[in-house]
Order: structure tokens, then C-alpha cells, then sequence
């Protein structure tokens, strides 16, 4: 097997008396979409938060191909080619979907104009409609506002910003936690489409199904702890359930 | 009704970009209409006074000081923001200019009539009207962006102060000693026939205009005020950019003082009490939100014309001019309606 994206050995984090995680190791692969899943307080949550720069780990190291790294911020990610997409969605509303894609790394105007601090309209919608095509995310109209796009189209928007900006791994948490049945299908069709792009996805969810029917890799946290790693092919939703419920600290692949 | 069902599936997608399209244009613009409507009104009823170009031209000179105070709080009100203090500190930076250059002419003792200060005077006067505006604002912005204090607090807070000391500055009594140049060239006086106060206003707004549509400065404006959780965690700074914001507001009120020096040739520090109400309106009555992340300079202009032309309108028609703080209020609450029925509208889809 190749040599893992991204990779996390022994991380533990403690807040106060509370062991969010207890020695938890982690790995991304090339070209997979790796399902992270867990109980409420199993500390998925902070496992992304410290993967993703969000939070410093207590204990605990980080290799990104191979290389130990520190994670200072969510921008120190991104700068090794790491982002995540937020549940609640990090859009602005009022601005298009080209604008989105570019806000914070605008194209400016070449020459002069670029210098006073014109940006190029015309590039980003061009540059943003290549991303989507890319992706296959369809869009009702690329000049209208994000909010009077629906739910799915505004996540697919948030998952092709970020696919735009990170070429390794993106985190995305419940990506289709507020969408209806065909939404969903199309935002996990793009999560496919972002893999086959060549970025890696790991995908943190409550919806068993659902992680059984997208990952190719499903890692199992319970009480801070690695309790399972399985195959969607070698398990089913009970065998899932009964390793988020009961499962004990051990490596099962 | 058979052809458009037809059509619908193949062109779905441009006709309904096209309705957005009308739906935007007549969303964001009845207010143009409505000003088009007074202006056609009015000039039908009374043509010889109302179309005159001497009544254009001061309604031009009238709107012009209001404008350029406008497009600073056009700036807040996209970032989400407001700015309760533009008034206040028009009147302390007028003050704060005329005394400087009454200072620096030598004519210390004169209370009114007009100084014969030279350009570099004048140059000095304006660049202290535009710095001090710059300094409020910047104070505004610091405790709004780095305190964290309510914009609405710290604006009422710091119109307050200004006002309080342009007024411990002079005592209350007005500066009525100013640059004759200043008063003739800028505040009577005509660039190839446009009042040049005109003149200013158009380039300010021009030039804000460019800033907010073209630039990056502008697009941050927008993500500022349409989500600033998703601004800062997109690598912009927020309160930097927010005191920028407050700033050039402050600076535009620093302008608009040397203009309203120019004009009236004194300053005037009890006419600028309600100006805050009037900039807010003029920017809400032109399509701005007052929620952040919608808005446009050209719409402030529209904006700012509808009171004036309603006034001149009803001096003209000799309706009782108090009638169009009546008027101005109802648009006002109509506007706001519009507003969020917009909003509602386009949330819904």
C-alpha cells in the first residue's frame, strides 16, 4: 500500500478532566473516502478539529506524506493541502458562487488595475465554472446569490471551494445532514467525483447506511478510542452499530 | 399555453435566469421608478419651475453634500454595519478645518466675513477635515471590530462626543470667517458650467462605486456583511477590514465638511443633527439591506434624490413642506417592507 495522505499516531486530547481522545491513530489514504464514525462524545468531532488545524492535540503526532508537521491554524492546513467543509455552511449568502469559491484568494486584474486591487470577475466565473464541471455539480445559474440556491447545491458549492483550495484531504462533517433523499444522492455523488478527482475525502456521519454505501474505509471511535476498521464490504449496519455501541479498543481490518 | 409548456423543457434554465433578471431589475429598482414617476409628475404639472435649469442645478447642489455622507454609510450598511455618528462628525470636522485655517491665515479674531487664504491654506484645511473624519472612524471601527461593541452604541456614542466637542472647540458659536477662495471657487463656483460641488460628489461616487463593485477591498465589503463567520474563516480579517470600512466613512464625512464649509460659507453645527437618519434612509430607499450583503453606490444616489425631489416638488406645487417628512417616512417603512419580503422571497426557493 502506498503511503498515507495524511496520518496520526497516538493523539490524544484531554480538556480538563474529560479524555476527549485516548490515544487515537488515523490514517488517509490516496483516493479513498474514508467514513469516520462513532457515538455522540466518541470524539470524531475533535479528532477533525485537530486534523484539520482547528485544535492542538494534548499528545500525539502528525504526518502529512510521511513528514512529521504541526497544525497551527485551519490556514496552516489548507497550506498543506487539507480542508474541511463546516456543517454549518461557510458560505456568504448574499455573494454568487463564483465569488465563494474565490473569497479570501481573489484573481486580480493583471497589471495595473490587479495592483490597485481590482479583481477579475470574468477569470473566477470562467476558473469557478471549470471547477464545477469538473465535479459534475450542476448549478441553476452561476450569477445568482448562494441562498437562492437549495440546500444541496449550496453544500455541493462549499465541497467544490474546498476541493478547489486543498489537493490532498478534505473533511467534510454530515455533509448531507439537513438534505432530502435526492439531494443527498447528488452530494454523495460529488463526494465520489471529488475522490475520483485524486483528493481523499473522509466523511464523518451518523447515517449507517449511508457510510456503506459511499466509503471505501470505515473507521470506528468509541469513548476517545479506535475500536474498528472495516471493509463496507465485510460488515453490514448491525456489525457497524454493534462496534459504535460496544466495541473494545482493538484493530480489526 | 401549449408552446410555453413545450419550450419549458429545453430553455428552463435561461428563462428562468431571465425572470430573475426582471425580478432583480424590479426588485432593486422600483425605487427608480418612483423617482422617475416624482420627476415626470412634477415637471408635468409645474415645467416651467420644476425643469428649470436653475432648480436642476440646485437640486444637484442640494443632494451633492448628503450624497457624499451617503456613500460612506453605503459602505457601513453593506458590512452590516452602522453609522449613527456621520452628522456629528461633519460638524467637528468643519469646525476643526475652519479654525485651522483661520488660524493659519492670522486671522484669529475674525468672527465672520471671509478670509483671504491662499490654496495651500485651503489644501491644509481639507486635508485636517478628511484626517480628523478618518480618526473618528477609525475609532468607531477599533471598538466596534476589536471591543466588540454594539455599532449602534458606538456611533450614537461617538456622535455624541463629536458633536459635544466641535461645540467645547468654538464655544457654540459657528466659524463664520472662511476662505473666500474656498467659498467662491468650491462653493459657488462651476467646472464647465456643473457646480463644482456637484463635480465632487459625482467623482466620490464614481470612484466608491468602483471600489465596492470592482475591487477586492468592495468584496470583502460584501462577505463582511453577508456572513462574517464564513469571511474570517476564508482568510479575510475582519476587524481590519471592518475599521477600514468605519474609516472611510469618517473620511467621507471629513469631505463632505469642506463642502458644506464651502457652501455655506460658515460652519454649521446645529444643521447636521438628523443627517444620520437621512444617509440611513437614502442608502435603505436604494436597494441596500439593512442585514449586510446587498447593496449599491448608484442605488444611494437614487436614495438620496427621492427626499429632495419630493421637497422642491412640493415647495413648487405649494404643498405645506411638512408634508414630505410625512411622505419620507412612509417610503421609508415601504422600503424596509420591500426589503424583506425580497429576502423571504428569495429564501423560500
Amino acid at each position: 500500500m502506498t503511503a498515507p495522505l495524511l496520518e496520526a499516531r497516538g493523539i490524544t486530547r484531554r480538556f480538563g478532566h474529560v479524555q476527549a481522545l485516548d490515544g487515537v491513530d488515523f490514517a488517509v489514504h490516496p483516493n479513498e473516502i474514508c467514513a469516520l464514525i462513532g457515538d455522540n462524545g466518541a470524539g470524531k468531532s475533535t479528532l477533525v478539529k485537530i486534523l484539520s488545524g482547528a485544535d492542538k492535540p494534548t499528545s500525539g503526532t502528525l504526518r502529512v506524506g510521511g513528514v512529521p508537521i504541526a497544525l497551527g491554524s485551519p490556514a496552516e492546513a489548507q497550506g498543506h493541502g487539507i480542508a474541511t467543509v463546516y456543517q454549518d455552511l461557510a458560505l456568504a449568502p448574499e455573494l454568487p458562487p463564483a465569488e465563494n469559491l474565490f473569497l479570501g484568494r481573489e484573481l486580480m486584474r493583471p497589471g495595473l488595475l490587479g495592483r490597485l486591487g481590482f479583481i477579475d470577475r470574468p477569470a473566477m466565473r470562467r476558473r469557478a465554472a471549470e471547477q464545477f464541471a469538473r465535479l459534475g455539480v450542476r448549478l441553476r445559474s452561476a450569477r445568482v446569490p448562494i441562498s437562492s440556491l437549495s440546500g444541496g447545491q449550496r453544500q455541493s458549492v462549499a465541497i467544490a471551494r474546498a476541493a478547489l483550495w486543498a489537493d490532498k484531504v478534505i473533511f467534510m462533517d454530515e455533509p448531507t445532514a439537513a438534505l432530502g433523499v435526492v439531494q443527498t444522492a447528488r452530494v454523495l455523488e460529488l463526494v465520489r467525483q471529488v475522490r475520483d478527482a485524486g483528493i481523499s475525502v473522509v466523511l464523518i456521519s451518523h447515517n449507517i447506511p449511508q457510510v456503506l454505501e459511499v466509503a471505501d474505509r470505515i473507521v470506528v471511535l468509541r469513548l476517545g478510542r479506535n475500536v474498528a476498521e472495516l471493509r463496507p464490504a465485510d460488515t453490514s449496519v448491525d456489525g457497524l452499530v454493534a462496534a459504535m455501541t460496544s466495541g473494545t479498543r482493538k484493530e480489526a481490518a | 399555453m401549449s408552446a410555453e409548456a413545450a419550450g419549458s423543457g429545453a430553455v428552463a434554465p435561461e428563462a428562468q435566469t431571465l425572470r430573475e433578471r426582471l425580478g432583480a431589475a424590479l426588485g432593486g429598482g422600483w425605487i427608480v421608478i418612483l423617482l422617475i414617476a416624482l420627476v415626470a409628475v412634477f415637471a408635468t404639472l409645474r415645467p416651467a419651475q420644476f425643469g428649470s435649469a436653475y432648480n436642476l442645478s440646485q437640486l444637484a447642489i442640494n443632494a451633492a453634500i448628503l450624497l457624499v455622507l451617503s456613500i460612506g454609510q453605503t459602505f457601513v450598511i453593506i458590512a452590516a454595519g452602522i453609522d449613527l455618528s456621520v452628522g456629528a462628525v461633519l460638524v467637528f470636522c468643519s469646525v476643526a478645518s475652519a479654525q485651522t485655517m483661520l488660524k493659519l491665515t492670522g486671522a484669529a479674531g475674525t468672527t465672520f466675513g471671509t478670509t483671504d487664504a491662499g490654496w495651500g491654506v485651503i489644501a491644509l484645511g481639507t486635508l485636517v477635515a478628511i484626517g480628523c473624519g478618518a480618526a473618528w472612524g477609525a475609532l468607531n471601527g477599533l471598538l466596534i471590530a476589536r471591543a466588540r461593541i454594539p455599532a449602534l452604541i458606538v456611533t450614537l456614542g461617538t456622535f455624541g462626543m463629536a458633536l459635544g466637542f466641535a461645540q467645547i472647540l468654538t464655544g457654540g458659536v459657528d466659524v463664520r470667517a472662511l476662505p473666500e477662495r474656498l467659498v467662491d471657487t468650491i462653493g459657488s463656483g462651476t467646472l464647465f458650467g456643473v457646480p463644482s460641488l456637484v463635480v465632487i460628489a459625482v467623482a466620490a461616487t464614481v470612484v466608491a462605486s468602483l471600489a465596492l463593485h470592482g475591487t477586492r477591498f468592495g468584496l470583502h465589503v460584501f462577505a463582511v456583511g453577508s456572513n462574517a463567520e464564513a469571511a474570517r474563516r476564508s482568510g479575510i480579517d475582519v476587524p481590519r477590514r471592518l475599521t477600514t470600512i468605519y474609516m472611510l466613512s469618517g473620511a467621507l464625512a471629513g469631505l463632505a465638511a469642506v463642502m458644506s464649509n464651502a457652501r455655506f460659507s460658515t460652519t454649521t453645527i446645529g444643521g447636521h443633527a438628523m443627517d444620520n437618519l437621512s444617509t440611513i434612509s437614502a442608502v435603505v430607499l436604494g436597494g441596500t439591506s439593512l442585514f449586510g450583503g446587498l447593496g449599491s453606490v448608484v442605488g444611494t444616489v437614487v436614495g438620496v434624490f427621492i427626499p429632495i425631489v419630493l421637497l422642491n416638488g412640493f415647495v413648487i406645487l405649494g404643498i405645506p413642506p411638512f408634508w414630505q417628512t410625512v411622505a419620507m417616512g412612509a417610503v421609508l417603512i415601504l422600503a424596509v417592507w420591500i426589503d424583506q419580503l425580497k429576502r423571504k422571497a428569495r429564501e423560500q426557493r
